[in-house]
């Protein structure tokens, strides 16, 4: 269950900042840690985010921008609870000085020294709520005359919100966001698709507010014995995943989405479908080389989707050789360039209404002395996009209750959007051609 | 008392300090013409902490704070900075408390002067600076201050303000890690047990966590008991609880044995909806609670473990979309849950599909995962994948890839053609390290389906000048000499290696001389010279003791018998078995109650780490004894000899996953004596990479020297030899391979429980044994009467393991002066008590003359894993077989690895 001390290192290894919660280690042990991984990296083996000393110490760590987050333990900790808590420090830094790097922990040492005291004690995470840590542990000092107390929240049932919030007019802000996954292999057959959606609050209502949250929820249409009529769609979530907030026994009782909100933005729910989509933006390349001397794409890119709908800022990203050169590019729609430090091609289109195909054709050339590294990086093609008004899943938000004992009244509003998560479609083989062919 | 001393001391301290500051201010003013850079920083910043602004002396404790930050010694400013101790300004307290914790253990002596500010901050009316104060002390760690910290630890675990009562819960930990017998002295720990009782949901959890923690800690077990009371306040606690709260409660739950199935239900029924959060250390905890659950059959009811097992599968697939950090030690996890239930996640292969961002050690993890799943309906689709990543840059991957496509042909006969097919793709392809793993690959094939797929020789062979890698060339030369009268140019083959013989690693040199030994004896004429050659150069150019004692028993062996040699040479070996196994089943039952930590992701035992030490089971006591002081609970059986030896083979860098099974074949020593010996005992050649529990090797070395000495030793050897006929004529070898089988395993005596002369006639002699991980009580019932017995039927009373029969007697009618044996199975779960002492066991035994009464103390060994607590995951051999006595690993390391 245990950490023994956390580190913040920069890249080389060096510590900028530690705090020694159970002093069973000596902290100069940190020095073996960079060792272990350059180590591995001389031997080209795989890096793990977890390393232990010969001697029994063991190392978990988060990479994030310049810098190493570390934790030490030499007992059989729960190696899950503390990658998680890193991840939630870096996320409590970064509301407290917007970029986590290293330039931030050298200028807010303090208020840092102070943040891992209250977050963790003993080696076991305590309060790691941002928005109540900021209740009593600011960056300005505090007049001598009113000394800060803990907020009732820290130890509270509602851990994560404080009593006493005062809106002029109470809002809450729904972002219903879908990201499709997406993997098709090379012969253009799709090996896995699914859905990561996630609901976003912002949320600016006084008091302790009840919120209750309708979905168009299939299994709680039948939980509720209510037949689902053809009209409103039900959808069924594979797995569902809440916010501390809500009451998961409630859920499991009768799918009842039912929470006291924290205050401001927070993720409220995400949820998994893994039912198979069509492809929202379907790319396919066809490749040619010419007797090794120039290489031909010709990308055609097709929305997959009703035409009401318009998708935004739809990057297609096709990589080609390294050492290609002196490229020409004419396409349909939208502009394309070479990205030579990605060794890509970069088509983007502002606007992308459904049921559109566009067509890009992209002409390089290669150098007469052939690259001798057979091995080659084979990057798939990645999609960016952005759908606004519309949801691959077809999820709907049916009602947002809000009940407060001052009996205010509250405007939701609510915004569906679905973009691209990890959506890749690997490159075909190309075809070897002694024809010439015009562009 | 000593406090009021104290402030006295401190008083006067104080007046030393002013008095000293005037000077150092005096001295200040003077030198400050002189003072050099050397005199340096920490002069200055001596005169700042005890400048008379308030502000400059904040920023100066600031700035000694930056300093010890980037690593500046500033521990003689002890004194100074402890002076700015007593403040209202609380950003400036907590500089000088992260201060004293930062230099308490060098100054010991001076933090006593910090203890009376402490113990008036814990008075505070401002609950911050109190449960701050409480909080500070306990993480100074100096001996001598925990007789100042037991009075405002008491107070604080009673404060009206949860916030400090909270805090003072963990520094109950804090304390009992420094001095356990001054906290229970105090009456803290059940001070603890009583916080569980608290109004407020974080108190609950802390107060959880601290007990767990000194009951792991703790010599003597039974510090935290869990009565229907407590766990109906847990289970409530579990709602209400922030997230790492119920990450502590969920722990405990995992830990703890329910008294019935109908409250392991409940307990189940209150943790389903955990796998709906967030977090996914609280998801995975969940999880735990169910593992633990159904593995040690709490939970028996099939409706429920479906229902489990329906619910358990969503969940696990998200983690695979958590943080990459949070994937492995997911993927890990997942990989030992399919071990124990292959029944989740089949229809979920498509999401371990590895992508092209992830990062290398998470796909690794799922290139794991993918074997586990694969089968018949998707071998195609994975086939594809693993093709598909053999074209990646990452070296290591691709490599794993292309073991992975050798494992599948092994798990699956009926694509194991399919996967030779894109073995021969990859070996095509001419990228040097493919083609070596390829070669490796298709060895372990051949030795799976023997004679199956010959054609392909000729295309391994066609690589041969661009091995370098020994285990490929090694693997090559094995397939050669397996196959050398299928292959014209074997000899050709061979001899290229041959020239070399002496650069080559000892691997290499192993296989070529049995290889050619194998091409002698199916093509004499070819392999005339180079058997000589190469028997001569092992002998005597070869400082390798296996290398040249394995050429010397080929010279004798062809010298004396060539036919003999056949038999050995040349026999039939057993296949090897695919081993989808990742951790022997002992291993695992201890893994999954460890799910989530560190042991589940290096897949070792949690004992070796340090702290826990192995068994942590939590036991329910009744409501109305839960302070009674009770005997340590001893532990269930987890992992025995056979984990020890798990880790000596498996002791590469501990989050590399476990050995491939193909790495079993001619890899070593070993298995190349299998070669020789003509092993022709099934599973041999894996059970010396798993767990053959006791070898001596020293009998193999004795048998070897015999071998050498003189061929004809048959009369030494035993009648209850295990060799096939074909090679019996072989003494000495017959001898070693004997020797090697018949591990001597200790068969407990049955002890006579009850005397004929009590059991009205019937005598029962019974010895309590554990195969398997299962209990057994071996009965044999005699007969002393004239009549016949019958009805017999047993019962244990409630005893600390919950030990109960788990079937009726077998027996229908014992006859005069006749005996019966009956093997009757046991089971853990039944009512639990403690006994005293823990291990007596009382039974009543019912026939149809009578009921008997009598006892019976279990041997601790039954429960017992290791006693001794090895240091920590430096895994050697010697350090492990301590109690372990049939261990004898003197010599001949490179024999057994």
């Amino acid at each position: 269950m245990v950490a023994s001390a956390i580190f913040i290192l920069d890249l080389k290894g060096k510590v900028l900042i530690s705090r020694n919660y159970r002093g069973d280690i000596p902290i100069r042990k940190i020095e073996k840690f960079m060792p272990l991984v350059l180590a591995a990296e001389e031997e080209e083996q795989t890096l793990s985010p977890i390393l232990s000393t010969e001697d029994g110490v063991n190392f978990l760590y988060v990479k994030h921008n310049n810098l190493y987050l570390l934790a030490m333990t030499k007992k059989n900790s729960n190696a899950v609870t503390i990658l998680l808590f890193l991840h939630k420090l870096i996320e409590v830094f970064k509301e407290y000085f917007k970029v986590l790097e290293e330039e931030s922990i050298r200028d807010n040492f303090v208020i840092i020294y102070e943040l891992l005291d209250e977050m963790m004690d003993f080696g076991y995470p305590q309060t790691t709520e941002s928005k109540i840590l900021q209740e009593y542990i600011t960056q300005e000092s505090h007049q001598m005359e009113v000394q800060v107390r803990p907020p009732i929240a820290v130890t509270n049932a509602v851990s994560w919100r404080s009593e006493g919030i005062k809106y002029r007019k109470n809002e809450v802000f729904l972002d219903v966001i879908e990201s499709v996954n997406l993997l098709v292999n090379s012969n253009g057959n799709v090996l896995r698709s699914e859905i990561l959606g996630a609901i976003k609050m912002k949320c600016f209502l006084s008091g302790m507010p009840e919120l209750r949250l309708g979905l168009n929820d299939k299994v709680m249409f039948e939980t509720a014995g209510k037949t689902t009529s053809s009209k409103s769609k039900a959808i069924e979530m594979e797995d569902v995943k809440f916010h501390q907030c809500v009451r998961l026994s409630r859920f499991e009782n009768n799918r009842t989405i039912s929470f006291i909100p924290p205050d401001g933005e927070f993720e409220l729910m995400s949820y998994r479908l893994s039912t198979q989509v069509k492809p929202l933006i379907w790319t396919e390349v066809i490749v040619q080389t010419h007797s090794g001397s120039r290489i031909e794409y010709q990308i055609k890119a097709k929305a997959q989707f009703k035409r009401r709908s318009t998708a935004n800022n739809v990057t297609i990203t096709v990589p080609v050789p390294e050492d290609a050169d002196t490229p020409k590019f004419k396409c349909s729609m939208g502009s394309a360039s070479y990205a030579p430090e990605k060794s890509a091609i970069v088509w983007t289109i502002k606007q992308f209404q459904g049921g559109k195909e566009f067509i890009l054709r992209a002409h390089f050339g290669l150098p007469s002395v052939k690259n001798e590294d057979e091995n080659q990086k084979k990057p798939p093609i990645s999609v960016k996009f952005e759908i606004p008004y519309f949801t691959t899943s077809g999820i709907q938000v049916r009602y947002l209750k809000v009940v407060e004992k001052s009996g205010y009244q509250a405007f939701p509003w609510v915004r569906y959007i679905t973009q691209n998560g990890d959506y890749h479609l690997r490159m075909p083989e190309s075809v070897k051609t002694a024809k010439l062919s015009t562009i | 008392m000593s406090v009021i001393i104290l402030f006295e001391y401190n008083t006067y301290y104080k007046a030393a300090v002013t008095k000293f500051t005037q000077n150092a201010l005096a001295d200040l003013r003077r030198q400050n013409f002189f003072s050099t850079a050397k005199k340096g920083e920490n002069f200055e910043l001596k005169a700042d902490l005890n400048s008379e602004y308030k502000e400059r002396r904040k920023d100066t404790v600031k700035r000694v704070i930056a300093n010890m930050t980037i690593g500046k010694d500033v521990s003689g400013l002890f004194a100074d900075v402890v002076k700015n101790m007593q403040t209202d300004d609380i950003e400036l307290k907590k500089l000088v408390y992260l201060y004293l914790i930062n230099y308490a253990k060098s100054q010991p002596e001076l933090v006593i002067l910090a203890v009376n500010t402490f113990v008036k901050d814990t008075d505070d009316p401002n609950p911050l600076i109190r449960a701050l104060a409480i909080r500070t002390m306990g993480c100074l760690r100096v001996e001598e201050i925990t007789n100042y910290l037991c009075e405002p630890l008491r107070k604080c675990l009673r404060d009206d303000n949860p916030y400090v009562r909270k805090t003072a819960a963990i520094c109950v930990a804090k304390l009992y890690d420094l001095n356990p017998q001054l906290t229970v002295d105090n009456g803290f720990v059940s001070t603890l047990q009583e916080m569980i009782s608290d109004s407020n949901p974080v108190v609950v959890a802390n107060a959880v966590a601290a007990l767990s923690e000194i009951n792991d800690s703790s010599s003597q077990k039974g510090l935290f008991n869990i009565n229907n009371n407590i766990l109906a306040k847990l289970l409530a606690a579990l709602n209400e609880s922030t997230e790492w709260g119920q990450i502590c409660i969920l722990t405990t739950l995992a830990d703890y044995v329910p008294v019935d199935e109908k409250e392991a239900e409940t307990i189940v029924e209150r943790v389903i909806p955990r796998l709906q959060h967030a977090n996914a250390s609280v998801v995975l905890s969940a999880v735990k609670v169910f593992m633990v659950y159904m593995n040690n059959n709490y939970i028996t009811s099939e409706k429920t473990i479906q229902t489990i097992v329906k619910k358990m599968t969503p969940p696990l697939v998200t983690l695979v979309s958590d943080h990459s950090e949070i994937q492995y030690v997911a993927l890990r996890n997942i990989n030992l849950i399919l071990q124990k239930r292959n029944d989740i996640l089949n229809q979920e292969i498509r999401v371990f599909f590895c992508k092209y961002n992830d990062p290398p050690y998470v796909k690794l993890e799922k290139l794991e995962v993918m074997i586990q799943l694969c089968n018949e309906k998707n071998i195609d689709q994975v086939l594809s994948e693993f093709k598909e990543y053999c074209n990646e840059v990452d070296v290591d991957f691709v490599r794993r890839s292309v073991r992975a496509i050798g494992r599948c042909a092994i798990k699956l006969e009926s694509a194991a053609e399919r996967c030779v097919n894109v073995l021969l793709e990859l070996i095509s392809s001419h990228i040097n390290y493919v083609l070596q793993e390829a070669i490796v690959v298709m060895k372990d094939i051949f030795r799976k389906y023997p004679h199956s797929y010959e054609g392909v020789i000729v295309n391994l062979c066609k690589n041969l000048e661009s091995l370098d890698e020994p285990e490929a060339k090694a693997s090559l030369i094995w397939i050669i000499g397996e196959y050398a009268e299928k292959i014209d140019n074997a000899n050709e083959l061979l001899e290229f290696f041959l020239e070399n013989f002496k650069e080559e690693s000892s691997m290499v040199q192993l296989q070529l001389i049995t290889a050619i030994v194998k091409l002698f004896l199916k093509k004499p004429s070819q392999a005339q010279d180079s058997v000589q050659k190469i028997l001569q150069t092992a002998t005597q150019s070869c400082d390798n003791p296996d290398i040249r004692d394995r050429a010397y028993i080929y010279w004798r062996l062809l010298s004396t018998n060539p036919q003999a040699t056949k038999a050995v040479v040349l026999a039939e070996k057993p296949p090897i078995e695919s081993r989808t196994k990742i951790v022997s089943d002992s291993l695992l039952d201890e893994l999954i109650s460890n799910i989530g930590t560190l042991a589940s992701v290096y897949y070792k035992p949690a004992s070796l780490f340090g702290g826990r030490t192995g068994d942590t089971k939590i036991f329910s006591t009744p409501a109305e004894d839960a302070d009674a002081d009770i005997e340590g609970v001893p532990g269930t059986t987890i992992g025995g000899v056979e984990n020890l030896l798990d880790l000596d083979f498996d002791d590469s860098a501990p989050p590399k996953s476990a050995t491939p099974p193909s790495s079993a074949a001619p890899k070593s020593g070993m298995n190349d004596l299998l070669d020789l010996l003509n092993d022709d005992v099934p599973s041999m050649g894996n059970t010396m990479g798993l767990s053959q529990p006791t070898t001596p090797s020293t009998n193999v070395q004795n048998d070897l020297m015999n071998i050498l000495g003189s061929s004809s030793n048959n009369n030494s050897m035993s009648s209850s030899s295990i060799l096939s006929p074909q090679n019996s004529g072989l003494g000495g070898l017959g001898g070693l391979n004997m020797n090697m089988m018949s591990t001597p395993q200790p068969q407990p005596q049955k002890t006579i429980m009850l005397p004929a002369n009590e059991g009205k006639g019937m005598e029962i002699s019974a010895v309590f044994v554990k195969r398997q991980n299962k209990f057994f009580m071996e009965l044999t019932f005699s007969n002393k009467t004239a009549q016949p017995l019958s009805e017999i039927a047993i019962q244990f009373n409630k005893n600390t393991y919950g030990l109960v029969p788990l079937a009726p007697i077998g027996i229908n009618v014992i006859p005069p002066n006749g005996s019966k044996d009956f093997t009757l199975p046991l089971g853990t779960n039944g009512p639990v008590q403690q006994m005293n002492p823990p291990t007596l066991l009382q039974i009543a035994v019912k026939n149809n003359l009578g009921v008997y009464y009598f006892q019976h103390i279990l041997p601790t060994s039954l429960f017992e894993t290791q006693s001794s607590t090895p240091s920590m995951p430096n895994f050697s051999f010697n350090n492990n077989s301590s109690n372990n006595n049939s261990n004898n690993n003197s010599g001949l390391d490179g024999l057994l690895i």
